[in-house]
């Protein structure tokens, strides 16, 4: 669970804050999208979810930040290890760099919490096979590739088994299947009750996947909703999201009279295919071309 | 033409074949994205056309030159190179710098420069970031930098290497719209991009790598109708491409105006059509 009440945050440096009276929850096993321009503040967010800001960053909080119950700016960011994990976004900066295989990377932050040795195989065993990491499983970190080194740096914050997980942009530079893997790993997350914040700017992954959306433009929350309702927004724009191309197209398929009326606009293929698979029906006489 | 390459073959140091027999040639102002799964030797390729790669064998002539004997600097001239990660090519202090130091040492002109500067400033939307550490900025405003950098060097032939990667829907727009006025201008530009949205609307012609060969050549539309989830799970077709394709289209649409069009001159042709029986 998170709990975020009328947060606001500069940093040190800053000459405009980059928080603004923030306020949202995230429940159990539910996926939160954050989506919005560059600068707009969704890493700031995500580093505050997870502790890293301000107690790394220094600036100034106000409001408050509760992470399954605990006020973040009371506990050490040690106290925070396996309560919330962080993915980041450069994978670069999240490899330990202590470590000589993909495996012994992934079984570090379990070493350190003195985990036994046969939970910490088992548990190292399972997240390489969800992120299909075994084949790479002896090499070194450094010499994978950067989707590879993404999904490792994935793996190595699943492996603690956080109640709250908190991602940025884990999919940057994966490609398409790479992409499967790490949606496939977010499922298995919710399954297990996990609350999950994650930045992406996938948008049709976040269409089909994520419970909610939130967009934030200028540090404030502009918009709060299911993917259907604010994807389909004909402000996304203007917030700095782009919208799907799908959507797009029904909507001025709409202006002519070419989308069924009434029908909500589409943010799926599959919601796509069946608003414009009636009209092309109704006007083929419904036999497949 | 102002790149013809001819049977080009990279090995790496460990005998591995990167590019295997390329040949294809490029007029001035195409558009051409370069496509394929990670590891068909398509950022191998890219990298020849400035040097920093050297073929095994086959030839890359530029503007009418072999760049065989030519040293990167002279390359420099004729072939500007965004990398993926801008962090390989930012090391000034300041946006301005950064900038300014291409064309500063191509030896333009000083009136020159400025003008060069100036509008590689506006064309990417910094002018109000020059003062700015490159290092404070975010990864969409330092590869915007990146851009700029290279715009200003001037170069008739522009290398992008997965553009619109970390890129905000603002950035990805300004990108889309520079490299159709480029082209506009008459300079070429080429792109490794494994984004098929952008592909499609903003590039006039596909080259699609597989293992280090060409596995198609032609306009883009020609592209998406042959591939059907194109060389395994590297990308996905444009949006516009799978829904036409699920409304059992058979030529393909890859932009929103293209699908529009489909969708109204079929709605046409109903209306247009005796009635049935």
């Amino acid at each position: 669970m998170i709990e975020v009440e009328k947060l606001s945050f500069s940093y040190p440096t800053g000459s405009r804050p980059a928080l603004v009276d923030v306020s949202f929850a995230v429940r159990p096993a539910e996926l939160c999208a954050v989506v919005g321009g560059d600068g707009a503040g969704k890493s700031t967010l995500a580093g505050v979810v997870s502790g890293t800001v301000p107690h790394l960053t220094g600036g100034d909080v106000e409001g408050s930040v509760r992470v399954n119950g605990r006020t973040l700016a009371d506990a050490p960011l040690s106290g925070l290890v396996g309560e919330v994990g962080l993915v980041m976004q450069n994978p670069f900066n999240q490899i330990s760099g202590a470590r000589f295989s993909v495996r012994e990377e992934l079984a570090f932050g379990l070493e350190n919490l003195g985990v036994p040795r046969d939970e910490m195989a088992e548990r190292v065993d399972t997240v390489m096979r969800e992120l299909g990491l075994a084949k790479v499983r002896d090499r070194s970190p450094y010499e994978l590739s950067g989707g590879q080194q993404q999904l490792l740096a994935i793996g190595s914050v699943l492996v603690m088994r956080p109640g709250v997980m908190v991602l940025d942009e884990p999919t940057s530079q994966l490609d398409s299947a790479g992409c499967d893997l790490v949606f496939a790993a977010l499922d298995t997350l919710k399954e297990q009750g996990i609350t999950t914040l994650l930045i992406e700017h996938r948008m049709e992954r976040l269409a089909r996947e994520a419970d909610r959306v939130l967009v934030l433009e200028h540090g404030t929350i502009v918009a709060d909703g299911t993917p259907g309702e604010v994807l389909a927004d004909e402000r996304l724009e203007k917030w700095g999201v782009a919208p799907l191309r799908y959507t797009v197209a029904a909507r001025r398929a709409a202006a002519r009279q070419l989308w069924p009326a009434g029908k909500p606009l589409p943010v799926t293929l599959d919601a796509a295919v069946e608003g414009f698979g009636g009209t092309v029906e109704s006007f083929d006489g419904g036999g497949p071309r | 033409m102002i790149l013809r390459i001819d049977s080009l073959t990279f090995r790496y140091p460990n005998g591995t074949t990167a590019l295997d027999g390329v040949s294809f040639g490029v007029e001035a102002g195409e558009r051409v994205a370069l496509v394929g799964p990670n590891g068909a030797g398509k950022s191998t390729l890219a990298r020849h056309l400035i040097g920093i790669e050297r073929p095994a064998s086959g030839t890359i002539e530029i503007d009418g030159r072999r760049t065989d004997g030519l040293a990167i600097a002279e390359l420099a001239r004729t072939v500007g190179f965004v990398f993926q990660n801008p962090d390989d090519q930012l090391h000034a202090s300041s946006v301005a710098k950064e900038v300014g130091f291409g064309p500063r040492n191509l030896r333009f002109a000083p009136d020159r420069r400025k003008e060069l500067v100036e509008s590689a400033l506006r064309r990417t939307g910094l002018t109000d970031l020059v003062d700015a550490h490159p290092h404070h900025l975010s990864l969409g405003e330092r590869k915007r930098v990146a851009l700029a950098s290279v715009l200003a060097m001037d170069t008739p032939v522009v290398v992008l290497d997965e553009p619109t990667t970390g890129q905000d829907h603002r950035s990805v727009a300004l990108l889309g719209n520079l490299v159709d006025e480029l082209a506009a201008e008459g300079r070429t530009v080429l792109a490794v991009t494994h984004d098929m949205d952008f592909c499609a609307e903003h590039f006039d012609r596909v080259i699609a790598l597989e293992d280090g060969r060409i596995v198609a050549d032609g306009p883009v539309e020609h592209w998406l109708a042959r591939a059907s989830r194109p060389t395994g799970h590297a990308f996905e077709l444009p949006q516009l491409t799978r829904l036409g394709r699920r409304l059992g289209w058979q030529t393909p649409v890859a932009t929103v105006e293209g699908f529009l069009d489909r969708l109204t001159s079929d709605a046409h042709d109903t209306a247009e059509a005796p009635a049935g029986p």
